[in-house]
């Protein structure tokens, strides 16, 4: 299990963000981790990637406890979100250099690896760019690769594909297959419902607490729904 | 019928953001949908129509007005919630709304009807300030800012993204109650549901209008035949066919594989089904060809 998580609880005074949570997640595994705005699901990601302290409860994340050696959780994670994820005056190729370099890799592997990965994604034309000047979708999968840079086991996206036009979404899902199929599992946040039925698995979080935890198609079977928006719609609400 | 906006041959030469030979009419009532990829130009011209920048030429007018020569009068006419959260953070819920009733010399309780709806559900935090709100909730209170002056015309640039699917239906309910009372709503959305809403929708692509059509229309106008398939691996089902010859293109979409061939289709593709097309794979379809 790359995610094993136990009863986690986070308090803020008396109010409870994110109440007993229980559940994990396998290697290679895309897991959607779905919810309305205010549910919880910022709150429980940050304790996910040692950010913030659970008040009660346990949790594993690549291995390592999130309350007792979050230093070692964030070096085995990667983090990427739609309000930041990188610098926008530094040029792409520097951007890299800085994501790559804070994870520890050496100076060498970095340039090696930062042409390979341009190529992949097509962007090698813009190695020397700014990154403010490149077009939102493009800045995404850069985002994305810079994440995954460093091997992580597991990578944490925040809703990844905010704002973004249908064509950019559907390629930055292949990028996610694409690291899936390589082992890294994809713990992923979004507000497009038709996103969620490329999740392997999804959970539903409402009020502080995991309401449904299944694959797409069993929800839908049992909310009788012809999609995961239906599904959505009647539990958030 | 009278048409609240008309824009005729429309330039503007911008490096990054031209826009060129847009021409589109909007009828009054009409819920008309901006559709294109980012950086398409679809900001660029809510800024020309709400006359916050000009167009280097050609001609628009909004509710009878010239966007160029008209705009103080137009800017009383319209009411315009930009992509970005633009109110003032630091005033309360109330302050914001008092404000922009202020600076167009109106009243909150004269226009109140209009905004009633959506103003309810953010009045119980009507004391906190604007940059505290959740998601779903400045964007009830942007709505009710646009709104509170009672404009004819209503811009709404992507009001939704970033809102929860509830919240979203939410607030296309609110649309549609506004058109009920009569106002125009010009909006733009990366959501292809939301799309599907609109009257009528004009796909935008380098700065060009593509169509301006139904949801029907565009649904209806879809030139090939739509396949779906699927199997225990999807992504490598997709890079098998994306190697095949007949296949024209190839797509994940959520659970499936949406496939457009050139010819018949290659029946030896796992669990291949007919489908009729959604507004994204013809808007996917239209931008890619």
């Amino acid at each position: 299990m790359i995610i094993k998580i136990d009863n986690l609880t986070k308090c803020f005074g008396d109010f409870t963000a994110v109440d007993h949570i229980t559940f994990s997640v396998g290697k290679g595994e895309i897991f959607g981790f779905l919810g309305a705005n205010g549910a919880g699901k910022t709150t429980a990601m940050r304790m996910f990637c040692g950010l913030s302290k659970p008040t009660s409860g346990e949790g594993r994340v690549a291995g390592y406890d999130i309350a007792k050696q979050p230093e070692m959780v964030k070096k085995n994670i990667g983090y990427m979100s739609q309000k930041f994820s990188l610098y926008e005056d530094l040029k792409v190729w520097e951007n890299i250099r800085l994501f790559a370099g804070i994870y520890g890799l050496d100076g060498k592997q970095i340039s090696r690896k930062t042409d390979i990965t341009l190529k992949r994604i097509g962007l090698m034309n813009e190695k020397n760019t700014l990154v403010k000047e490149l077009p939102l979708g493009w800045k995404q999968k850069l985002a994305f690769s810079v994440a995954i840079f460093h091997e992580p086991k597991i990578v944490f996206l925040d809703e990844p594909t905010g704002g973004v036009d249908p064509i950019a979404r559907r390629q930055f899902w292949e990028m996610i297959y694409e690291a899936a199929e390589k082992g890294i599992t994809v713990f992923v946040t979004t507000h497009y419902m038709d996103e969620a039925e490329y999740c392997n698995r999804v959970s539903i979080m409402v009020d502080g607490r995991i309401k449904v935890l299944d694959t797409p198609g069993r929800l839908k079977d049992r909310f009788h729904a012809k999609n995961m928006d239906e599904v959505f719609r009647q539990l958030a609400r | 019928m009278k048409d609240d906006v008309t824009i005729i041959n429309c330039q503007l030469i911008n490096k990054a953001q031209a826009l060129k030979d847009v021409s589109f009419e909007v009828k009054k009532g009409e819920i008309f949908g901006l559709i294109g990829p980012d950086g398409a130009g679809k900001t660029t011209l809510f800024r020309i129509l709400t006359s916050l920048i000009s167009a280097d030429s050609g001609q628009a007018t909004v509710d009878g007005l010239d966007v160029a020569t008209d705009f103080r009068e137009l800017r009383k006419h319209i009411g315009y919630m930009p992509g970005r959260f633009s109110l003032y953070q630091d005033l309360s819920v109330e302050e914001n709304l008092q404000f922009f009733a202020t600076i167009f010399n109106t009243t909150v309780e004269e226009n109140y009807y209009l905004i009633q709806d959506i103003y309810k559900q953010i009045e119980p935090f009507k004391r906190r300030r604007a940059g505290k709100l959740s998601g779903g909730m400045k964007q009830k209170l942007a709505l009710s800012c646009a709104l509170i002056h009672k404009p004819v015309v209503l811009f709404l640039d992507e009001p939704t993204t970033g809102v929860d699917p509830v919240s979203r239906k939410e607030f296309w309910e609110m649309l549609k109650k506004l058109k009920t009372e009569g106002v125009t709503i010009v909006v733009s959305t990366p959501y292809m549901d939301e799309a599907q809403l609109c009257d009528r929708i004009a796909l935008i692509q380098h700065g060009k209008i593509l169509s301006v059509e139904t949801p029907e229309k565009i649904i209806a106008g879809f030139p090939k035949k739509l396949y779906q398939a699927h199997s225990e691996n999807n992504y490598l089902l997709l890079l098998e066919v994306r190697k095949n010859p007949e296949v024209k293109s190839a797509f994940m979409s959520g659970e499936y594989l949406h496939i457009v061939f050139n010819g018949e289709a290659d029946e030896t593709v796992p669990n291949l089904k007919e489908i009729g097309p959604s507004i994204e794979d013809c808007f996917v379809y239209l931008i890619e060809n």
